[in-house]
């Protein structure tokens, strides 16, 4: 028998769907869009409304979570981007951006069960009273990510490590799916974060105008114009908006203010006496 | 506890562990909750008429007390004298409820007081501690009532109520209360010594359950006497307690009531707590001795418009 | 008529000269403006005032004022602003009596609660935040937290003078300058302010008082020179300010309104629970954001608890505010009365049962008795919306889940009260209660340390403790 070449062989190639309640689901519209060669999932408003369902289905059990769970779920997902260092770098993401990525989650997930100790604490009131102050999630939080894989995960991480739940808008569709991949196999119970590719401005604003979304972050609305449409829409149920002044350089020390934008102060009071 | 007991009433416990689950069913009372609502109570404004009307209901409510070792029958004398005419100046001045005084100077109060219609009270069951077999308790008070006395206050022995021991205290007022025969049975509770609300509201019920016809706070020998709150809660407790078994029961603060203005508190708790009902002297009580003369110099102020002095009055 | 009725005992009103006018407080100096609206006593319609009516322009003089001021008041040293604010807090002390008075002329609340609540609280707050002044870098919120500028606070009608101090001591100790407009039916004690301001020396232009109604505020919040907006109002006006403030970048913080449930479990300290209850929902008048408006008590103690609640309502007294006997002062408005009215009518027409203690309304003035609706549900409208009145919603419900769950049946979020005698489901109630402020065996309680505000349709933000900063500083 003749020696036959060995045939190059084929790759398998990944289909890039959307990531809500823990799933791969296509967009309920059957669209797809082309970015660098490949059909990404094109969400539509339906698929915004069913992720919305999906986030505040998996809020009260993440947020009720202890914070030490918390941590550790979000530790084991640094793991899990670690691991996908390569396939990032495949996406175009530079080394040191991923590397950032994965630093900056685990500095989030650090901050489970120490952020209530730092935004909360007891009140000396003048009266026999305990009174207490403790930061709690806001709920369902619909956000509007920048582009890079650090900003995205700069805006993901704060919003539920500190036990909201997320419906994300990518701009960078096929990192975003690698990311909730991610999440998908590193123990974060689904719908605590969810992933739509697509068009913000054809989806935001169901999510800005939902009665069920608690808060908006517009981190990465770069058209003014369509930014101040959201937060006029916001103010409908009087959501929390996020809206950073402009251009936000992720690479800096975040500081606290992203997780305590996304937390609300709770004062227990409570009489003192025999 | 003793049939006899338990079947002057219906619906009551009838076993000391049912007794014990009875009182620990009670509401629990929030001590910051409670000192509030008695301070508010103490912010009405009562004025001129209404100031007037209530120094003189308060008068009628004293119960006029002397309970020292040095009592003697001179000074239980002039007590008395006094109860019968508060105020020598003053004819529209009225006698107080009644004169209160150790056993063993009843005979003496009573020479004075008999047919005035102002009622004489003794402290018996080894008055203040408690601390004296039931036998000997029994004793002192039917000796009291022997000598005239129509009004008894007895006190609890407050080491068995602390010690849960709540079918001792119980059976010991039924035995006083029986001892005690056609006279009232104050019952003491010593509140100061109970220490929490808890404690005070369980007592006052074992109490009224027990058969006693007045709860009062306090011996006046303690370090805590009346409060404002505690009295508030005793009220409260007579209230609740005629609305479940129909049986009316009166309050007496006692000791550490001084002023006027502290007296006229109590009587707008008694107005907002309990109602017209308990406003009288039948069914509210100052266990008290210089309360006496403030009211007077007060009351002086209203009728003359001036500010009266104490030595206008007369010492006891 | 029962045997012991208390006289009047009226405070004097002696204590407060009105003048007949007043105008805005700009730049240090009350001045006039085009048009005037007139302040009347609730409680028997009389004119105590005319008082200014500030336009557009009248705003951008206020506004250019606090500019000007900012630039020196945002750099002298965190001390000095402190020491400023102290003066200002003892003056209030000194002047409570009078202050008190006043607040309970033009806004109809009883006089026992202005004089130990409102003014005793104002004072704490300016004593509190002056203590802030010079400790700003150690509040967690930066090493070196800067004032955001000119803030633009309106204030409403129901607490005047403490809503005033909520909003302008944490803006003044931490640099900014302010703007404040009163509510229009409540505008003297914001006025007396600016004369405390005076008294005190403060540096003309950091506080400016503009009086009017609702376009008043509206020039305000949206003046293009305003860094700051801070309201304390109706969720309606609320969400058109959020509008109208988006995409501005000016930093805005909402106090709302609310429908707070009063959560009464079966083994709640019951006398306790009365007084909460009715601490909740008739202090001053019902006119409180935070008051608990919706009782829900475990169904097998309502009907104990309702014959407690009516024996206690009772003995409430309603009437002249002046009295230091009154319980239940004079509805602010007549358009406050026509509302509470008007709810109570559909309440009673949706079928829920009406009870009002017997008693005795003055003729003239705005009036409402306490009262109480039983048989109300989750779908009655006086169990969804805010009344804003002495008007209580009785709901009943049989385990702690459904009572957290009707409790968080509602766009509001500010408070709550649970009456319970065992601590763990305190907790555990509290826990899951979606509230800015939740009372435990207790209700209404306020203190400058401690932070207040609500979730969702509440608002955001807090005021009050070191929370109270984060809102003027960037």
């Amino acid at each position: 028998m003749p020696k036959s070449a060995t045939p190059s062989r084929l790759a398998v190639r990944k289909t890039y769907k959307l990531y809500v309640a823990g799933k791969f689901p296509r967009s309920e519209s059957g669209r797809t869009y082309l970015v660098d060669g490949d059909n990404v999932a094109l969400a539509s408003r339906k698929d915004a409304r069913d992720a919305v369902v999906a986030a505040r289905a998996a809020q009260p059990k993440w947020a009720g979570a202890t914070a030490y769970n918390r941590g550790q779920v979000l530790y084991r997902t640094a793991e899990m981007l670690e691991a996908r260092r390569a396939e990032f770098k495949s996406l175009g993401v530079a080394g040191a951006e991923v590397d950032a990525a994965v630093d900056r989650w685990v500095w989030y997930a650090g901050w489970s069960d120490k952020i209530a100790q730092v935004a909360g604490g007891a009140n000396p009131v003048a009266g026999p009273y305990f009174n207490l102050s403790a930061p709690e999630p806001t709920g369902v939080v619909g956000v509007i990510a920048p582009g890079s894989l650090l900003g995205l995960v700069s805006v993901i991480a704060p919003a539920v490590v500190t036990g909201n739940t997320v419906v994300v808008v990518a701009s960078n569709p096929q990192a975003a799916i690698t990311l909730g991949e991610v999440l998908a196999t590193s123990d974060v119970p689904g719908g605590v974060v969810n992933v739509l590719t697509g068009q913000a401005a054809e989806i935001a604003p169901w999510l800005a105008s939902h009665d069920d979304v608690n808060a908006l972050d517009l981190s990465g609305v770069g058209d003014p114009e369509l930014a101040t449409e959201l937060e006029r829409a916001a103010a409908g149920t009087l959501k929390r908006v996020i809206r950073p002044s402009s251009g936000v350089d992720y690479t800096e020390d975040p500081g606290t203010g992203a997780m305590t934008a996304l937390l609300e102060i709770k004062t227990v009071w409570h009489p003192k006496g025999f | 506890m003793t049939a006899t007991a338990t079947s002057r009433l219906s619906g009551l416990p009838d076993s000391p562990a049912d007794l014990r689950t009875f009182l620990h069913g009670l509401p629990g009372v929030d001590k910051v909750g409670i000192e509030a609502r008695a301070a508010a109570l103490g912010t009405r404004s009562v004025k001129t008429t209404s100031k007037a009307q209530a120094i003189d209901l308060a008068i009628r409510m004293v119960d006029l007390t002397t309970l020292e070792g040095a009592d003697t029958p001179g000074k239980v004398r002039a007590l008395s004298a006094k109860a019968l005419r508060p105020d020598p100046a003053d004819p529209t001045c009225p006698p107080v409820a009644a004169v209160c005084v150790y056993p063993a100077m009843v005979p003496t109060a009573a020479a004075v007081l008999a047919g005035s219609g102002v009622h004489l009270a003794s402290v018996a069951t080894a008055f203040p501690s408690g601390q004296a077999p039931l036998e000997v308790k029994l004793a002192d008070t039917r000796n009291a009532v022997a000598d005239g006395a129509d009004e008894i206050d007895m006190v609890i022995s407050r080491g068995a109520f602390l010690a849960g021991d709540y079918a001792h205290v119980f059976d010991e007022i039924v035995a006083v209360k029986e001892a005690a025969g056609p006279a009232h049975l104050k019952v003491i509770l010593e509140t100061g010594e109970l220490a929490t609300y808890d404690n005070v509201r369980r007592a006052s019920w074992l109490a009224m359950l027990a058969g006693a016809d007045f709860i009062k706070t306090s011996t006046g020998k303690v370090g805590v006497n009346a409060t404002p709150p505690v009295t508030l809660l005793m009220l409260e407790a007579v209230r609740d307690f005629r609305e479940r078994y129909g049986r009316q029961v009166g309050v007496k603060p006692a000791g550490g009531i001084r002023t006027t203005k502290d007296a006229i508190k109590y009587l707008v708790m008694i107005n907002e707590t309990c109602g017209d009902d308990w406003l009288h002297p039948d069914w509210f009580r100052f266990g008290a001795s210089s309360l006496l003369n403030d009211l007077l110099m007060q009351r002086t102020k209203l009728t003359t418009g001036h500010y009266a002095g104490p030595d206008y009055f007369t010492l006891d | 008529m029962s045997l012991f009725e208390y006289a009047p005992a009226p405070e004097s009103r002696s204590i407060v000269e009105l003048a007949p006018s007043y105008g805005l407080f700009i730049d240090g100096e009350f001045g006039e403006a085009k048009d005037t609206f007139k302040t009347i006593n609730p409680a028997d319609e009389q004119v105590l005032a005319e008082v200014a009516l500030a336009g557009p322009e009248d705003v951008d003089r206020a506004v250019a004022a606090a500019r000007r001021a900012f630039e020196s008041w945002s750099a002298l040293p965190g001390s000095e602003r402190a020491k400023y604010l102290f003066r200002i807090a003892r003056i209030l002390q000194e002047r409570s009596r009078e202050l008190a008075v006043l607040e309970s002329l033009d806004n109809g609340k009883p006089i026992k609660e202005s004089r130990d609540v409102d003014l005793p609280l104002v004072a704490a707050h300016f004593f509190y935040y002056a203590g802030w002044a010079d400790k700003l870098k150690y509040a967690g919120l930066g090493p070196d937290p800067r004032p955001l500028g000119v803030a633009g606070q309106v204030i409403p009608w129901n607490f005047p003078l403490l809503m005033l101090a909520w909003k302008i001591a944490p803006a003044l100790a931490t640099g900014n300058t302010v703007v404040l407009k009163p509510a229009e039916t409540t505008p003297l004690s914001a006025l007396f302010f600016a004369d405390v301001c005076r008294q005190a020396d403060l540096p003309p232009g950091v506080v400016n008082i503009v009086t009017g109604a609702g376009d008043t505020g509206r020039y305000l919040v949206e003046h293009p020179d305003v860094n700051k907006v801070a309201f304390t109002g109706s969720t309606e006006v609320g969400r058109q300010i959020a509008r109208s403030v988006a995409g501005t970048g000016k930093k805005l913080t909402l106090e709302l309104g609310g429908k707070a449930a009063n959560i009464v479990f079966d083994d709640a300290p019951i006398d306790q629970a009365v007084e909460g209850i009715v601490n909740g929902i008739f202090f001053n008048q019902g006119h409180v954001c935070c008051a608990g408006s919706r009782l829900l008590v475990q169904e097998s103690i309502a009907s104990s608890l309702l014959d407690a609640l009516k024996r206690r309502m009772a003995t409430l007294r309603v009437g002249d505010p002046l009295d230091k006997n009154t319980d239940i002062g004079a509805i602010n408005s007549r358009a406050q009365l026509d509302r509470i009215t008007e709810l109570s009518e559909i309440g009673a027409g949706e079928g829920a049962e009406r009870w009002s203690p017997p008693c005795e309304l003055p003729d003239r003035g705005f009036w409402f008795a306490p009262t109480i609706f039983t048989g109300v549900t989750q779908a009655h409208r006086i169990a969804r919306e805010e009344i804003f009145g002495p008007v209580l919603s009785v709901l009943t419900f049989r385990t702690p889940a459904e009572a957290v769950e009707k409790a968080n049946n509602t766009p509001y979020g500010l408070s709550a009260g649970i009456w319970s005698e065992k601590g763990s489901r305190i907790l555990a109630v509290a826990d899951q209660l979606r509230a800015g402020v939740v009372w435990a065996n207790t209700f209404n309680k306020f203190d400058p340390t401690s932070p207040f505000g609500g979730y969702k349709e509440s608002g955001y933000g807090r005021e009050g403790g070191r929370h109270g900063l984060e809102a003027y500083l960037a």
